[in-house]
């Protein structure tokens, strides 16, 4: 199966003893209104763990933790309880500077207040390797130019950041996370405003850049069929618990899904091996 | 695995693939960050603008004298030779209009810098220093001193800044939100604290005499004629370390332009360069405020001026708007004591009506 994604041939080659990049274990969180009032939001335990080249998708219908568990996982916040670390060292004991050269987080873009260039937008990636008055060097320049390569938006590096359709915005967000040069790349529902051409695509690139380089891709979607096709494994979650996690067809079980996101559902396989999710429409039932 | 060394991607090293590629990395050097250089040749050609506009105030006035003689005074001035100036000179230039011009470049550089703060901190562009009511603060602590101890020379300068640093604490306090600085909770509290204190302000102007109450008008509006009771030195030690201070943070603000969340994300210590940036801004318009009363609109229009003019990265920004501020005041005070001399113009009437339409000027032109 995984010969067809033409990823488990890298993976086995290059890392079949490493370690984990990213180890989950037991982690949990709780938000509260005041320090004193009861939790409003439990997250966990959720435990899973993420490799080289590995693309994770986080599942799971609105409310069930994935935004936490984002926090967590980029970060902000220390989880109450449980561990979670990157290479080894515990992700909230990272100084911020250190942090955002290892972890960069793919969020909505907030509303520009000033207008920007594509090329000053993708070099604030770059501010993690500034020193003091983070004047860009060479480096900095040809790393910025580099991210934006990858992502295939280098004709867009003049242009202003609010002309740019959703499609183009979407990939030079990505091409500020990849400036960076984070190990691990979290994306938070990046295919929210794209349209089905322009979320294959964005998947696509994940995938090859997953493939080609060495991050590790968290994304979290409610896309549940494009999330079984390029996805080497997936992270269920559902009421701030970890349902299920492992390959795509592992997870993808009728009865879980139809629990989990309250709908009719059928699941078939297809043949690539990879699980197919559809309504169950009422004209057949 | 220790926190300094991070394992090298192979993304860490620039591909050659690409970069023989020609088209994707020969337009790298288009990329223009404001590098240094840049930076320095903004800020010269800026200064040269304040020179000239420092020798046109000192040329113009009742007392004649020509720009070659200003320029003999200001350079034998300068090099020490005094026994070369002619004694009248020496009090036009020296005593009378250059500290009134040292006074104004203060004035300017202070509430250009404190403007452009904070649009970034309260993330909204029609921010200016006073939104926050420190000016209001000043003015009642102005007021006050007034009513209080009417003939003390140098009080009210002094009770302003008082009045001014009260407010700065006071719009901190109600300005929080779960321990740190909110931006739209900051703003709320500075505007209602504003309109509390103009209200306190109109009724403790009642209880004013004639003559003091034409002064409060003129220090409402702003007004450069009181030379500072404090020693210019020190106010100008205040200025560089307020200027310094919010520099400091330019390129953090840049990014927390861009969003709030996303700067922490970049390893922006966000709550930190929020309080460093109110505390440097309120003072800075503190100092203002207290030795010129409230000089309208400079601190909203000069930061918009220089953004259309050399962009938004506020690492060159901020120069440029302390330049430019001192520019703008430096003009705007040459017309308001000359225009109708020789009575005088309240300078703030002065920058709201020469910058109103220099800044509609420039919006209109701006194509992008």
């Amino acid at each position: 199966m995984n010969v067809l994604t033409g990823r488990g041939g890298l993976a086995a080659a290059t890392a079949p003893s490493a370690e984990p990049r990213l180890k989950v274990e037991q982690a949990s969180f709780a938000y509260s209104a005041t320090d004193k009032s009861a939790p409003k939001f439990t997250l966990g335990p959720v435990s899973f763990d993420a490799r080289q080249h590995e693309l994770i998708s986080i599942l799971g219908p609105n409310a069930s933790g994935k935004s936490t568990l984002l926090a967590l996982l980029a970060g902000m916040h220390a989880p109450l309880a449980g561990r979670i670390a990157l290479d080894g060292t515990e992700i909230s004991k990272l100084d911020a500077r250190l942090r955002a050269q290892r972890i960069a987080l793919v969020q909505q873009e907030s509303e520009l207040l000033f207008p920007l260039r594509v090329w000053e937008y993708v070099l604030q990636g770059r501010y993690p390797y500034g020193r003091r008055l983070r004047f860009e060097s060479e480096e900095d320049c040809l790393m910025a130019g580099n991210a934006l390569a990858q992502v295939g938006a280098d004709a867009l590096r003049d242009r202003w950041m609010d002309q740019l359709s959703g499609g183009e915005k979407q990939r030079v967000i990505l091409a500020r996370a990849l400036a960076q040069q984070p190990l691990l790349l979290l994306l938070d529902e990046p295919t929210q405003h794209l349209d089905i051409g322009g979320k294959v695509e964005l998947l696509r690139r994940l995938r090859k850049l997953t493939a080609e380089r060495l991050y590790t891709v968290l994304v979290v979607t409610h896309e549940l069929n494009l999330a079984a096709e390029f996805s080497d494994r997936i992270v269920l979650l559902h009421k701030g618990k970890c349902l299920r996690s492992g390959t795509p067809a592992e997870v993808y079980d009728r009865a879980t899904l139809e629990e989990v996101f309250e709908a009719p559902l059928d699941v078939d396989t297809r043949a690539s091996g990879r699980p197919r999710v559809t309504l169950r429409g009422s004209e057949h039932g | 695995m220790p926190l300094e060394t991070k394992p090298e991607t192979e993304f860490g090293a620039p591909r050659p693939g690409l970069a023989q590629r020609g088209g994707s990395f020969a337009g790298v050097r288009a990329f223009r960050p404001v590098t240094p250089r840049r930076l320095v040749l903004i800020c010269a050609m800026l200064l040269a603008v304040l020179f000239v506009a420092v020798v046109i105030a000192l040329r113009m006035g009742t007392f004649p004298i020509s720009i070659r003689e200003i320029v003999l005074t200001l350079f034998n001035g300068a090099i020490g030779r005094r026994a070369e100036i002619p004694s009248d000179y020496w009090l036009v230039v020296f005593g009378l209009r250059l500290p009134r011009i040292a006074l104004g470049i203060l004035v300017g550089a202070a509430l250009s810098t404190a403007g452009a703060g904070y649009q970034a901190l309260l993330r909204n562009p029609l921010a200016d220093p006073y939104v926050l009511g420190v000016s209001s603060g000043a003015a009642v602590g102005a007021i006050v001193s007034l009513i209080l101890v009417p003939r003390l020379p140098g009080a009210i300068q002094i009770a302003a800044f008082v009045g001014a640093v009260a407010t700065i604490a006071v719009v901190y306090l109600l300005g929080r939100r779960g321990g740190q600085l909110d931006s739209a909770t900051l703003l709320l509290a500075g505007i209602v604290t504003a309109s509390f204190l103009s209200a306190v302000i109109m009724f403790l102007m009642t209880t004013l005499s004639g003559r003091d109450l034409r002064g409060m008008s003129f220090w409402l509006m702003g007004d450069l004629a009181t030379p500072p009771s404090v020693n210019m030195g020190w106010l100008y030690f205040l200025l560089v370390i307020g200027l310094a201070t919010i520099y400091g943070t330019a390129a953090d603000l840049n990014l927390i332009l861009t969003g709030e969340q996303e700067a922490r994300h970049l390893g922006v210590n966000v709550n930190r360069v929020k309080l460093v940036v109110y505390l440097a801004a309120s003072v800075l318009t503190g100092l203002a405020v207290s030795v010129s009363g409230a000089i309208g609109f400079l601190g909203l229009l000069v930061p918009h001026v220089m953004r259309m003019l050399f962009g938004t990265d506020y690492r060159v920004l901020i120069p440029a708007s302390a330049i430019g501020g001192a520019i703008l005041i430096v003009l705007a005070d040459t017309l308001a004591r000359t225009v109708v001399a020789p009575t005088e113009l309240p300078v703030g009437a002065m920058t709201a009506i020469a910058g109103a339409p220099l800044f509609i000027y420039l919006m209109r032109r701006r194509v992008r």
